[in-house]
């Protein structure tokens, strides 16, 4: 399918959504939402006929100065079209997201992982727990401000 | 431990065991914390983490040419595939365009890691099933590949040979002809292996009908490599899209729909008759040119969002650079193909004995270092 | 036909005779007991470093590599070195195991596997003992093991150990049942149950050939079973190492491990040398019936040689499976033997039975 196409479609299932313009063609197809409307876009694009985006091949977070990002890249299977979700979540104190376990299940690790090294809780998880780190870890490593001066060098 | 599951656990006769953190077939330090009733396994969770070196924190602070030295400590049997990702995905983002013979001789040297990693998983395969004589047939077989990389780029394991914009030396002389003299001697060994595993009875009656994953849970915990293909899912990356000299080889892309742990084995042992297939294409057509193209020594991306894939033998990894036009990237994150794989792992052991989870486990072909990053 | 075997029982009689004339009856019966004690013990010992350097070469020729060859000349002292080191080895003991039965358990395969090779045949008159009930001796003795294994997984207070010795009490007493109706094959050809007579009856030739196919059938069904019996080989998942670690001895060291690893190696004799007696002549030679030059050749080689080259041959066999297969399922080896094993095996003795009735062998 068309990136045109593709964005027209996603802009009749009825969820906010932009879609970021820049001057260089990006390599995928972006689009930003807000964290309340990421499940249910995620899942129009799942189980919408004409898209059925059925393979999730990446979930990753990302910090930023005044919001948290996590990025969920969808493919097809039959057609290999690609396509980038973001979902910024503002507040960074406390970030929380709806969980896409039930569309896709390999949410399970990932999510385990966005939560173990940022921070976001993710909603109607099974069982989120910290993953790569000890129970008893103390901060979220892979955000900007996280400070360690026991193992962390500063060069 | 939740106080729940405790409870239900005491009631049913159900018991815990521990497998690992150091344990022979776990494959690297992987603790399993098995449920078991009787000897049937009800539930297998995974504690990961006895690795993890936190290579994508220490990736925000490199520059992009040591990015690459990182990358093969994580999934050392394809360190070159983890090299040639990273690679490709700086090439993608300078626009920079490298020459034939680069080209070829990345596919050539990816196709020699995934016959060498094959073959440990074949040994260790066998190893973990009992019979031991095996891994030392692998061992052997792989001997001559680890040679022919010490004498190319000075390492056995950690090999670095691949850097943006290219090699890091030319190949030597010899190279065609050793390659060359290991195919057509691992050409004859191969059909060892079919005799001294793949048709004994017992392995058969280990192996068929074991850990079932069907392609709708592949597809959903995305198991990619030969693991997903062997059930019915075509997820080649070399195929859908190509890199290097993909695009130019002919070569078939070995889908089995049993989905079970036979079905996983023969993937593998097809994929390396395949790889042979490939180097035997490229092997006598070198083009020549440069090995290497001119980069800056400080490598600057612009404020871009790159993903590159790679078909690892394990299956997909994709590296994603986020960078913000200084020096150093601002994220990087590597989809190892083994995270996403051992997520399957309770769905394909669940109502099986122990002795069949650990055939599993070699049939995933688990590297916990991929995993734990 | 002249047969000029050198017979044991001269030599042991000559003993008996200067000793009861040196001392009392009873004094000569201690006496000769402890002589008997000693010469097993020393077996044990030899038997456990011949054959530990023999399994580590034959294993490396399959490996295609070489084994030992530093420790002495061809590695041949690499054995008495691993001795020296398992006796110097801590012993260690878990806090919550159960102390008597943790120490009791080694002690009782140790007994078991000495009960069993004291009625083994070694040569003409060389036999400790002589029962008329040897075969029947034989198979109840060697089930003492399992006891001994069960002890030892139970009282390791260890979970690895638990499942490993639950594993291994069910494949044991399982493969009793057919290495004891395959040996009851040959029983009906001798008529005797007495070792020295079952030798003697094959002194026209081995009941191998003389019982042609259901003794052929009985000699495989034995070296299966006997394989099993023995913790050995594809059936080795009691102490499976890939899976549980080392099964049912996880928490032994030093000195009640190697007790553990010499019984197993002794048992592996003791079954090989009860499959060369009753399959392959034990100690007679190769004889064929009419042929009396050449059984007179074959009488050359004194029968000592004979015996321990046939058992050699079958632990060969038994290191042969161990290093080719992969390793059977619990399931599925007590499928192979309640499912095709024990029907095979009695059909078998019901054919054996009907041969031996109408004279239908050599």
């Amino acid at each position: 399918m068309e990136r045109i196409e593709l964005q027209n479609k996603i802009n009749s299932f009825g969820v906010e959504v932009t879609f970021a313009e820049s001057e260089v063609p990006t390599q995928f197809l972006t689009a930003e939402v807000s964290s309340e409307n990421v499940h249910a876009l995620i899942s129009e694009l799942k189980n919408n006929s004409d898209t059925s985006f059925d393979y999730m091949f990446c979930q990753t977070g990302i910090d930023f100065p005044e919001h948290i990002e996590v990025l969920y890249h969808l493919r097809n299977t039959q057609n290999n079209s690609e396509i980038v979700i973001k979902a910024k979540i503002e507040d960074r104190e406390n970030p929380s997201i709806d969980s896409v376990f039930d569309l896709y299940k390999t949410a399970d690790f990932h999510e385990r992982e966005i939560f173990d090294l940022f921070g976001v809780k993710f909603n109607n998880h099974p069982d989120l727990r910290r993953i790569l780190l000890d129970d008893d870890w103390e901060g979220y490593p892979l955000r900007k401000d996280y400070v360690d001066e026991v193992n962390i060098v500063e060069l | 431990m939740r106080v729940k599951e405790l409870h239900k656990a005491t009631e049913s006769q159900e018991y815990f065991v521990n497998m690992g953190p150091q344990h022979p077939s776990t494959h690297g330090v992987l603790r399993l914390l098995l449920t078991l009733d009787g000897e049937t396994v009800t539930k297998v969770e995974p504690h990961l983490g006895y690795i993890h070196r936190s290579i994508e924190k220490m990736c925000e602070k490199d520059s992009y040419q040591q990015i690459v030295h990182l990358t093969d400590r994580m999934d050392y049997l394809s360190c070159h595939m983890n090299n040639e990702a990273v690679c490709l995905a700086v090439e993608k983002g300078l626009e920079l365009e490298v020459s034939e013979r680069v080209k070829v001789i990345r596919t050539i040297i990816s196709e020699l890691t995934r016959l060498s990693s094959h073959q440990l998983w074949w040994g260790v395969m066998g190893m973990d099933l009992g019979a031991i004589t095996s891994f030392l047939y692998g061992f052997r077989d792989r001997e001559m590949i680890t040679d022919i990389f010490e004498e190319t780029c000075g390492a056995r394991l950690t090999m670095n040979y691949n850097i943006p914009g290219g090699l890091m030396f030319d190949i030597p002389t010899n190279f065609q002809a050793k390659v060359k003299e290991f195919i057509t001697h691992f050409r004859k060994k191969l059909p060892e292996y079919d005799q001294l595993m793949t048709n004994n009875i017992i392995f058969r009656n280990r192996t068929e009908g074991v850990g079932i994953l069907t392609k709708k849970d592949a597809i959903s915990y995305g198991v990619t490599g030969p693991s997903g293909r062997a059930s019915g899912w075509s997820n080649d990356v070399r195929k859908s899209n190509p890199y290097s000299a993909y695009d130019r080889v002919d070569f078939k892309e070995i889908i089995y729909t049993e989905g079970d742990s036979f079905a996983r084995y023969q993937a593998r042992i097809q994929e390396m008759w395949e790889s042979m297939n490939i180097i035997d294409q490229l092997i006598d057509n070198i083009p020549e040119g440069n090995y290497q193209e001119k980069t800056r020594a400080v490598i600057k991306l612009p404020k871009t969002e790159i993903y590159q894939t790679v078909e690892t033998a394990r299956g997909e990894l994709g590296v994603y650079i986020n960078s913000d036009g200084k020096k150093n990237p601002y994220r990087v994150k590597f989809r190892s193909p083994g995270f996403s794989n051992l997520n399957a792992l309770n769905t394909m052991a669940k109502g099986g004995k122990i002795a069949d989870l650990v055939t599993i486990m070699s049939t995933i072909d688990l590297v916990i270092p991929d995993i734990d990053r | 036909m002249k047969f000029d075997i050198y017979d044991f029982s001269v030599l042991t009689a000559s003993i008996h005779k200067s000793l009861s004339e040196m001392m009392s009856e009873t004094a000569v019966m201690i006496t000769e007991m402890v002589i008997v004690g000693i010469i097993f013990l020393t077996l044990f010992a030899v038997l456990g470093l011949a054959l530990v350097y023999a399994e580590r070469k034959v294993c490396a020729f399959f490996q295609q590599r070489l084994g030992p060859m530093r420790v002495g000349f061809w590695g041949t002292a690499q054995t008495v070195a691993d001795a020296i080191k398992l006796l110097l080895k801590e012993p260690l003991m878990t806090k919550s195991a159960d102390k008597f039965l943790f120490n009791l358990a080694p002690f009782i395969i140790i007994i078991a596997s000495f009960m069993a090779i004291a009625a083994v045949p070694f040569a003409l008159g060389l036999q400790t003992l002589d029962l008329n009930i040897g075969v029947f001796y034989v198979t109840a003795v060697s089930s003492i093991g399992v006891a001994g294994i069960l002890i030892a997984g139970w009282a390791s207070n260890n979970k690895y150990s638990l499942i490993g010795a639950m594993r291994s009490g069910a494949q044991i007493v399982s493969y009793e049942l057919s290495v004891g109706l395959s040996l009851l094959t040959i029983v009906i050809l001798t008529g005797s149950l007495q070792f020295s007579e079952i030798i003697e009856s094959q002194r026209e030739g081995w009941w191998i050939f003389r019982g042609h196919i259901p003794a052929f059938i009985a000699f495989v069904i034995y070296l299966i079973a006997g394989t099993a019996e023995t913790n050995r080989g594809p059936f080795d998942l009691a102490e499976a190492e890939s899976e549980l670690t080392a099964g049912f001895h996880t928490e032994y060291s030093g000195m009640k491990f190697a007790f553990f690893f010499l019984a197993e190696f002794v048992n592996m004799f003791i079954i090989s040398a009860i499959g060369a007696t009753m399959f392959l002549g034990g100690w007679m030679p190769l004889h064929f019936g009419e042929l009396t030059a050449f059984n007179e050749i074959m009488d050359f080689i004194p029968p000592i040689f004979w015996f321990l080259g046939k058992t050699a041959f079958l632990i060969f066999i038994m290191m042969w499976f161990k290093w080719t297969f992969p390793r059977l399922r619990i399931d599925q080896l007590l499928t192979l033997e309640w499912k095709y094993l024990l029907p095979i095996n009695l059909i078998n003795i019901l054919i054996m039975a009907f041969v031996v009735l109408m004279g239908w062998y050599f």
